[in-house]
């Protein structure tokens, strides 16, 4: 069973308003039975500081990556992660995290593909939990090791892979990297030179939204209204769209994928982590430089 | 030594990572940037009258592993001679045994630090 929705007012005009939880309601329910609250953060061990009572750590890095491959865990390696974190098939998951909720996006995207059916982010993060004033722990929380199931991974509805991207242009697409790297001025995003590509630029006819426009200045979640100006109205997406995300290895544009399937309601949309770290050093992709879309190459 | 303990290690170095002395508090521009790492670091060097190196460095506290890389480079290097620093192995970080457990990339970060610190060393004796 999950657990009941937040009724916040603001949650209510988005699309899916129970892929979301304020501070307040999270702090009333941290007790609650099959809730598990989870931390995913850029720094491996901001964790480790102090945390929301309770919470259990999930390292998009090391947890969620294959060690080897670059893929996500398999079915197996996934149910033995939910197991040993003391997540359970039907439990209630609200991830939050550093950077608006940035790799959290990511966590929750992660467990999307293995249709883990409840899982919710914290509008805020971890910034909005501190401006609130709320306490956080140092103690590690005693995990029942769960019974999760082999769940394999389906990566049809919401993943993209190279060969669909390019077949897909021509069609929306959204660049969330910032406009120096979709321009083609840099290869790798400010302060993180270590990720880059071989080639700068972004794919032909994408448009380029920088993922942090959704984000107001506490790290919550824009209003509708606000969200619909910069996607339908500025970057002209409509309903019954097909759409990809990118960014430079897919987590800045799972933050965007939220905000399009669960705040605004779009029924297909991607994320192609391979993005740009993969199309920028891929052989024989077309790629635009500068500041506008471009053509989708003739075929 | 368990992961868990291993993690625990790295933020008691992040939280014993001195505070700048004022000298260079005042002064910013003295600071160099380490652009490789995700969250502001900024290093210094100093080589004193007796060729005896001092490293200073910077990093916000919800950086705590940049702060944790950056203050064991501090406590590992300073005081040593610049011969010795230079004898540094550029590959040092990875053999701290925090590679599968931070990730290859994270420690790519500390890499680049060393790196800087070992070239200021060779700007401060040429200077």
């Amino acid at each position: 069973m999950t657990v009941a929705f937040d009724p916040a007012e603001k949650f209510r005009s988005y699309a899916r308003p129970e892929r979301l939880v304020s501070t307040g309601w999270l702090a009333a329910h941290l007790d609650v039975a099959g809730l598990v609250v989870v931390e995913t953060d850029e720094d491996v061990l901001l964790y480790e500081t102090g945390h929301i009572p309770g919470a259990v750590k999930i390292d998009w890095h090391t947890e969620l990556n294959d060690p080897v491959e670059r893929d996500y865990v398999d079915g197996t390696g996934f149910a033995e992660l939910m197991r040993a974190k003391g997540i359970k098939r039907d439990d209630t998951v609200v991830i939050y995290g550093d950077k608006s909720n940035w790799w959290a996006a990511y966590a929750l995207w992660v467990f999307s593909l293995f249709g883990h059916e409840d899982v919710r982010l914290l509008d805020g993060g971890r910034a909005k939990w501190e401006a609130d004033g709320r306490p956080y722990s140092t103690e590690h929380p005693n995990i029942e090791p769960s019974d999760y199931p082999v769940v394999e991974r389906d990566d049809s509805k919401i993943r993209a892979y190279k060969a669909e991207v390019l077949a897909h242009i021509g069609n929306p697409l959204i660049d969330v990297r910032s406009p120096e790297e979709f321009s083609g001025e840099r290869t790798t995003a400010p302060a993180y030179p270590e990720e880059g590509a071989l080639r700068a630029g972004h794919i032909p006819t994408a448009q380029n939204v920088p993922w942090a426009r959704a984000a107001a200045d506490d790290g919550t979640f824009k209003s509708t209204a606000e969200l619909d100006a910069i996607y339908r109205a500025g970057a002209g997406l409509e309903d019954g769209d097909s759409i990809i995300a990118y960014c430079r290895i897919g987590e800045r544009s799972s933050h965007t994928w939220f905000v399009l399937t669960h705040l605004l309601g779009f029924a297909d949309v991607r994320n192609y982590d391979g993005s740009w770290t993969e199309w920028g050093s891929a052989v024989r992709v077309p790629i635009v430089i500068g500041p506008e879309p471009g053509e989708a190459p003739r075929s | 030594m368990e992961q868990r303990d291993r993690l625990q290690l790295l933020l008691e170095y992040a939280n014993e990572l001195p505070a700048l002395p004022e000298r260079y508090r005042e002064d910013p521009t003295l600071l160099e940037r380490v652009e490789e790492c995700q969250s502001p670091v900024f290093i210094f060097v100093d080589v004193d009258d007796v060729s005896r190196v001092h490293v200073f460095a910077t990093a916000p506290a919800e950086a705590p592993t940049t702060r944790g890389f950056a203050s064991i480079l501090v406590q590992g290097l300073d005081g040593l001679s610049t011969s010795e620093v230079l004898a540094t192995p550029g590959d040092f970080p990875q053999t701290l045994g925090l590679t599968a457990l931070v990730s290859p990339l994270r420690i790519r970060g500390m890499t680049a630090m060393l790196a800087r610190i070992k070239r200021q060393v060779r700007e401060r004796i040429a200077g």
